[in-house]
């Protein structure tokens, strides 16, 4: 099958096949970067910007890192010191830098949709590095490669995601990614968190943490964005912790094999404790390391490379 | 005298429960049982043929955006909008800058509607101060200055004290009391309707509970009182129910739907498209349909537009940062043709009824009928021709319109205001 997509704005679109491609073609760039010389020259030539609009330090530095890989030249732009604090529009951002001679713009914004919205003003490819409530594609892929390394297929597998499912974008990303490649996807976190309109995305919901995690294969743990709820949603951080942080002995409930993954950035002592993120369950470093790979993919192949043939050269 | 005779239109009327071919008789801007020998032989004839000629189209919410937002529309402007539509009365709501919350201001807009405007354009005033919510606006005055109702559109009045005593205070003075029901607690940072679609979107959502609660607490303030309050733009199907429930234990309340609320939903947002932003959100099908139910039993009085004009610049955003609100003006009548008339088979006269004899009704306003004796304002419209709406080259001002670019049904061909055609325009 050939790749054909130059955008990637959400996991909701991309289909089974091409989440495989992505992730077999990640799965190469991750053996290149194991090897002493970690840099290729597909995107030599080419200049990525990396327009942040919202605070971001793994993803920034991972997309910033994926390009470098790929010989690429990037450009941060930082939000702080830029004219969007004059009242430059977006658009008029946008064109600004596609008229610098950009070849492509990764853009992490607070509002929800703007990726889609560059990606009809502008000719250049346009990754969505997170769109307010609404997807986190790379995370979703680099989340699932993760599964996959550690569990094979995912079909049939359990996957929990634990915690403020209403506001987070890895979430609905996770849940778009899961139920394509077949897994069960259980959310779980107080009902104000996780309302019941999330079936509709073919995801259970539930507010009982130790059946759900009885028979997990995974467990996502979310940060709780405080500062998106206006202390509306839940008492108190206390509260939360107490009734749906993930200690030891509720890590006790999963099976032996189940794995804890966290997006980042970890709230230690709220959503997760300490020793249970540096414990041999966790994978959460590994989610690091891979979206490496996984970005290196997205922007190889959004650039209008095939996947055979970086995957043909690791062969 | 100057006189006017439209020949063999379909004549639709609902305040006189007249559908029939026939001509139609002006003089002296009045509407006229016949014109004598003399009268016809001077007499303006419009060959009508194949046209509804019903009265002058009533719109009692509109955004003209004067004084102090006209690079987004003008009196001018807007009521070019309007004619175009079929309009020929049309009430403006206080949210200018500055706001209509006293006499000065009222002023301002009644002499530019007597310099600019093509139609018949009636002021509201605000009914706080600013629209602030906390301080009555000078009621007694503005009546004096000349608005027809109060109100603080686009900000619901949230203390029910002080919508107690805006509502006995304006009573006192015949001035109706329209609200934009919305608990604003319940809202903070909204930008579409609560539900499965906004989960998937990532937008926040606008629970039409929130709209709920303060229809309730209109009804209840308004059976308590006695006095009148008209609910603006009702989106929501539990909305209707209380409607229906209040009315027919006797409550003075009446409310209107807009044309999007009964053409679209959220679905309609999932490419963030700002020109399908506003508030009230657009909501699920089963609101859709309680709309069109509500209008069809009486529930819901009349169609208005809430013609709310922003330039390219200030809609053309990320959803979240875009503006609410959109045209509608110069759409209405074909949009109200389609859904309700074609789709959901109300009697023409019925829909015509919703946009002349009605909104004039709910705000006691001398318009919406072609009896003899009154105003001689007409639309005469072809039920029939198909068009595509480009916004772009519309009166407006602005273009931030969901149906620019889309084929309508059903177009406006003369529009006559005291018995002189203002639409179309002369070339100028």
């Amino acid at each position: 099958m050939t790749w054909t997509r130059r955008h990637l704005i959400t996991i909701e679109e991309l289909s089974l096949a091409e989440i495989d491609q992505i992730h077999a073609t990640a799965s190469a760039f991750k053996k290149i970067l194991q090897r002493n010389v970690k840099k290729v020259p597909a995107l030599r030539g080419k200049t990525i910007v990396n327009l942040f609009l919202e605070p971001s330090t793994r993803t920034r530095m991972a997309f910033d890192m994926a390009a470098k890989r790929l010989s690429a030249d990037v450009i941060a732009f930082d939000a702080a010191s830029s004219s969007t604090q004059k009242g430059e529009t977006l658009r008029d951002t946008a064109e600004n830098i596609q008229a610098l001679n950009a070849d492509m713009i990764v853009i992490r914004h607070a509002a929800a949709g703007s990726p889609l919205y560059l990606s009809k003003i502008l000719d250049i490819p346009v990754i969505n590095a997170g769109d307010g409530a609404h997807e986190h594609p790379t995370q979703g892929l680099l989340d699932t490669f993760t599964m996959k390394e550690h569990l094979g297929s995912l079909k049939g597998r359990k996957v929990v995601i634990l915690g403020d499912i209403l506001f987070s974008r890895v979430a609905r990303s996770n849940i778009h990614a899961l139920t394509k490649m077949g897994a069960k996807v259980t959310l779980v976190g107080p009902s104000t968190l996780v309302p019941q309109g999330f079936t509709t995305l073919g995801a259970e919901v539930s507010h009982d943490l130790k059946s759900a995690l009885a028979d997990a294969d995974v467990v996502m743990l979310l940060r709780i964005q405080h500062e998106r709820q206006g202390h509306r949603h839940f008492p108190s951080l206390g509260e939360y912790t107490g009734m749906f942080g993930l200690n030891k002995t509720r890590a006790s409930w999963l099976r032996p094999h189940a794995i804890i993954m966290h997006p980042g950035p970890i709230n230690r002592g709220v959503e997760i404790d300490s020793e249970l993120a540096d414990g041999p369950r966790s994978v959460i470093l590994e989610q690091v390391t891979n979206g490496i790979a996984i970005r290196m993919a997205v922007l190889y192949l959004c650039a209008g490379h095939q996947p055979e043939h970086v995957i043909a050269s690791t062969e | 005298m100057p006189a006017l005779w439209i020949r063999n239109a379909r004549i639709v009327d609902p305040a006189s429960k007249r559908d029939a071919v026939g001509d139609l008789f002006a003089e002296d801007g009045k509407m006229v049982p016949t014109l004598s020998a003399a009268g016809r032989k001077r007499a303006k004839k419009i060959d009508a043929k194949g046209l509804v000629a019903a009265p002058g189209l009533v719109d009692i919410h509109v955004h003209f955006r004067e004084p102090g937002q006209t690079h987004k529309e003008t009196i001018a402007t807007g009521s070019r909008a309007a004619a175009a539509g079929g309009f020929t009365t049309v009430v403006c709501m206080p949210n200018t800058t500055p706001t209509a919350d006293n006499a000065g201001t009222i002023q301002y807009i009644l002499d530019a509607v007597r310099r600019d405007a093509v139609i018949k354009v009636l002021p509201t005033g605000c009914i706080t101060i600013g629209a602030k919510g906390d301080i009555l606006a000078p009621i007694g005055s503005l009546k004096r200055a000349g608005v027809v109702a109060i109100t603080d559109d686009g900000d619901c009045v949230q203390s029910n004290e002080l919508m107690r005593r805006a509502i006995e205070y304006a009573r006192m003075f015949g001035l109706p009391v329209m609200d934009h029901c919305q608990d604003t607690s319940m809202t903070d940072g909204a930008v579409m309707n609560e539900g499965d679609v906004s989960i998937r979107l990532g937008l926040r959502g606008w629970p039409n509970a929130a709209e709920d609660v303060i229809v309730s607490r209109n009804v209840i303030l308004s059976s308590y009182t006695g006095a009148h309050i008209h609910m603006q733009h009702i989106s929501s199907a539990a909305s209707v129910d209380i409607l229906r429930r209040a009315k027919s234990d006797g409550v003075r309340v009446t409310a209107e739907a807009t044309p999007h609320h009964i053409a679209f939903t959220d679905e309609a947002l999932a490419t963030y498209d700002p020109n399908f932003k506003m508030n009230p959100p657009l909501r699920t099908e089963a609101d859709r349909r309680a709309i069109i139910a509500g209008l069809k039993d009486g529930t819901l009085d009349c169609i208005s537009t809430d013609h709310a004009p922003h330039t390219d610049y200030e809609k053309d955003k990320e959803f979240d940062y875009a503006p609410n609100g959109i045209l509608g003006l110069e759409t209405a009548l074909a949009v109200v043709l389609e859904v309700l008339v074609r789709k959901s088979k109300f009697k023409l006269s019925h829909a015509i009824d919703l946009m002349t004899r009605r909104p004039a009704r709910v705000l006691g306003l001398p318009a919406g009928t072609l009896l003899a004796g009154a105003a001689a304002d007409i639309c005469l419209f072809d039920p029939d021709e198909s068009w595509v709406y480009d916004a772009k080259s519309g009166q407006s001002k602005s273009s931030n319109s969901p149906w620019s670019g889309r084929t309508l049904v059903g177009r406006v061909k003369t529009t006559i205001v005291d018995g002189r055609a203002v639409f179309p325009f002369a070339a100028s």
